[in-house]
C-alpha cells in the first residue's frame, strides 16, 4: 500500500557520485540549484542539462528511475506552466479566444519555469539517490559545526535528525502493517467524506503513535546502555576528507558557474 | 471453503533496483476445513503468499480462488471477502486501538454490518474462545493488559468476525510453551468446528502434531506439498529448504542410528510413544 515511493530514496551504490563527498555534495547542490535562477540564455539551460545527464551517468542510476522523480512532481510543473502561461501578462499576443489570452512573454515564461523546476527535482533528487541519510546529516552536523561556539546545539540537531530519518522506513512498513490488518478487519480509507475518512484513520494511527512511542522509548534505553552521552569528545567512524574526485567536482561546477554568470 | 492458488507470482517494486521476485509461479490447493501449515526459512514469502490469499496484496499473476470466486475480479464484492477469510497477523497485538476489550473486539464485525445484538453476543462467544472473561475484561483497556492476553484480545477480534477461513502469520512466535500449547489446542478446536486454517509457523513440533496438511516455502518457490508425515520424516529436503525435523522426528532419527528400527512415519510424541512401548515390551500405562 505504501510501495513504490522513490522520492527521498537513497540507492547504494560505488559510483563516482557515490564516492563524492557528502558534504561537497550538499554545498555543490545548492550552488547548483541557485544557479539555475541566474540562467539567462538557452544554451545556460542546455549546459546545465549535460551536466544533469553527466550527474546521472555517473551515478550509474538508470536514466528511468531519475524521471520517476520528475513523474512525481507533474502536478507541481504542471501548475507552474499553467500559471505563467495564462496569468502573466506581456506583449505580443499569440492565441486570443474568449477571455484566454496568450502572451508570447509568457508562454517563454512557462516553459522556461518549468524547465527549472525539472531541472531542480532532478538535481537534488541525485543528491537523495546518492547520499545515504546518515551522510547527510552527519554532512549537516559538520557544516554547522561553527555554530556549536555560540551554544548552538549542532550535535543534538543532528542527532534527532538522523534519528528521525532512520525511523522514516520503519514507520512506513509499520504503517504499512497495521493498515492491512485493519483493512483484514473490515476497515477500508478509500471513500467517505474527509470526515469519516480521518475517523477511519484512527485504527492505524493509534496503534501507530503506541508504537511509535515504544521504539522512542527502547530506543532511549538502548543508547543509555551503551552509554550514550553528547557531542563533546566523540569521535567519529567515519571521518570526511576531500579527494581527488572532490576537487574534479568542484573543478566542473565552477566552470559551469563561469560559463553561467558570463551570461551567454 | 476451498482456496485454489494457480501459478501465482508476486514481485515487489518492480522497475526499482529493490525489485525483488518474492513469489515464483506458486501453484496449490486447500480443501474445504482442513488445517494446514506454512514452513519456510526468513524470505522465503510465507507472508506474502498468505496476504495475497487473504486480498491484501494486489497487483500479483496467477489466480486466487476462494470456493471458486476469484475477489480480484471487480465486479465481485470484497465486503464477502472480508467475512470469508479472518487474518491474524504476527503480533497482532498491536493492531489494538479502542478504549475497551469490548468496543475493539466488536470494530470487526460491525465494520461488516452486524446488528448490534448480534455483535454483542459474537463478542461474548469470541471472549470465550479464547478464555477471556467476558463480565471482567470487557470494560478494560486493552492497553492495561500482558502481552499474551492482547493478543487473546486481537485474535478474538478476529474470531468475532466469524469467518469461515482463518488465516494466521507466525501466531504463536514470542508465546510461552503454554500459550503455544493452548493456542493451538484452541485453532483445532476452530478447525474441528469446520474452519478452513492456514498458518504460518517455524515450530515444526506444533505443526507435525496439529495440521493435516503441509506446505514448504523456499526462496518463492512451494518446495514441498504433503502430509506432516511425509514432509515431517524427509530429513534432507527439508534442510535443503533450511528446515529442521520437529524433535520428535530428530529424536526418532537418533534411536535408528543406533540401530533401533523405528519407521519414518513416526513424528509425533504419541507415535513414539506407542512404538517404543512395543519395541520395549513394556504394557500400555
Ligand atoms: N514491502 C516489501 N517491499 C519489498 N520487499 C519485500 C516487502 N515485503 C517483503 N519483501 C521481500 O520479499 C521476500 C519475502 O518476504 P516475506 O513474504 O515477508 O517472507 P517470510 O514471511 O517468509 O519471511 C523477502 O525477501 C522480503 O525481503
Ligand atoms: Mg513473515
Amino acid at each position: 500500500m505504501m510501495q513504490n515511493v522513490t522520492i527521498g530514496q537513497y540507492f547504494p551504490g560505488n559510483s563516482f557520485m557515490h564516492r563524492l563527498d557528502a558534504r561537497l555534495k550538499l554545498v555543490l547542490t545548492i550552488v547548483l540549484i541557485v544557479m539555475i535562477f541566474f540562467v539567462r540564455s538557452i544554451l545556460g539551460y542546455v549546459s546545465v542539462a549535460v551536466l544533469v545527464a553527466a550527474m546521472i551517468l555517473g551515478s550509474k542510476i538508470p536514466f528511468k528511475m531519475a524521471l520517476k522523480s520528475v513523474k512525481s512532481m507533474w502536478l507541481v510543473i504542471v501548475m507552474a506552466f499553467v500559471l505563467n502561461a495564462f496569468f502573466v501578462k506581456g506583449e505580443t499576443v499569440l492565441v486570443e479566444w474568449q477571455f484566454i489570452r496568450i502572451y508570447r512573454e509568457s508562454l517563454l515564461r512557462a516553459v522556461e519555469m518549468a524547465v527549472r523546476l525539472v531541472l531542480l527535482v532532478m538535481i537534488s533528487t541525485m543528491l537523495t539517490f546518492t547520499t545515504s541519510a546518515k551522510e547527510i546529516t552527519d554532512a549537516i552536523e559538520s557544516l554547522f559545526r561553527p555554530l556549536a561556539k555560540i551554544k548552538f546545539p549542532v550535535h543534538e540537531m543532528a542527532l534527532m535528525m538522523s534519528i528521525a530519518l532512520r525511523f522514516i522506513p520503519t514507520l512506513m512498513e509499520e504503517t504499512d502493517r497495521i493498515m492491512k490488518a485493519q483493512t483484514a478487519r473490515g476497515a477500508s480509507f478509500d471513500s467517505g467524506n474527509l470526515f469519516s475518512r480521518i475517523k477511519d484513520m484512527l485504527p492505524v494511527l493509534i496503534p501507530l503513535f503506541i508504537s511509535a512511542f515504544k521504539r522512542a522509548e527502547e530506543l532511549a534505553l538502548a543508547m543509555e546502555a551503551r552509554c550514550y552521552h553528547g557531542g563533546d569528545n566523540r569521535t567519529r567512524l567515519k571521518v570526511f576528507k576531500l579527494k581527488g574526485i572532490d576537487y574534479l567536482a568542484m573543478l566542473i561546477i565552477a566552470a559551469e558557474m563561469a560559463f553561467i554568470i558570463s551570461g551567454i | 471453503m476451498s482456496i485454489k492458488v494457480e501459478n501465482l507470482s508476486y514481485t515487489y517494486m518492480p522497475g526499482t533496483p529493490f525489485e525483488h521476485q518474492a513469489l515464483k509461479n506458486v501453484s496449490f490447493e486447500i480443501e474445504d476445513a482442513d488445517f494446514v501449515g506454512i514452513v519456510g526459512h526468513t524470505g522465503s514469502g510465507k507472508s506474502t503468499l498468505v496476504q495475497i490469499i487473504s486480498g491484501l496484496i494486489k497487483g500479483y499473476d496467477g489466480k486466487v480462488l476462494i470456493n471458486g470466486i476469484d475477489y480480484a475480479d471487480k465486479k465481485q464484492d470484497r465486503k464477502l471477502l472480508r467475512r470469508q477469510v479472518g487474518v491474524v497477523f504476527q503480533y497482532p497485538e498491536y493492531q489494538l486501538f479502542e478504549e475497551t476489550i469490548e468496543k475493539d473486539i466488536a470494530y470487526g464485525p460491525t465494520k461488516l454490518g452486524v446488528e448490534p445484538e448480534e455483535v454483542e453476543r459474537r463478542v461474548r462467544a469470541a471472549m470465550d474462545l479464547v478464555e477471556l472473561d467476558y463480565d471482567l475484561y470487557r470494560n478494560k483497556s486493552p492497553f492495561s493488559l500482558s502481552g499474551g492476553q492482547k493478543r487473546k484480545v486481537a485474535i478474538a477480534g478476529v474470531l468475532a468476525m466469524e469467518p469461515s477461513i482463518l488465516i494466521m502469520d507466525e501466531p504463536i512466535a514470542g508465546l510461552d510453551p503454554m500459550g503455544r500449547e493452548n493456542f493451538m489446542r484452541l485453532t483445532k478446536s476452530l478447525n474441528e468446528c469446520g474452519l478452513t486454517i492456514l498458518m504460518v509457523s517455524h515450530n515444526m513440533d506444533n505443526l507435525a502434531e496439529y495440521t493435516r496438511h503441509v506446505l514448504v516455502m523456499n526462496d518463492g518457490e512451494l518446495f514441498m506439498e504433503g502430509t506432516p508425515e511425509e514432509i515431517f520424516s524427509d530429513y534432507d529436503k527439508l534442510r535443503a529448504a533450511s528446515l529442521n525435523l520437529p524433535e520428535v522426528a530428530q529424536f526418532a532419527k537418533l534411536l535408528r542410528a543406533k540401530g533401533m528400527d523405528i519407521p519414518q512415519n513416526v513424528i509425533r510424541y504419541d507415535q513414539l510413544k506407542a512404538v517404543l512401548m512395543e519395541k520395549l515390551g513394556g504394557k500400555q500405562l
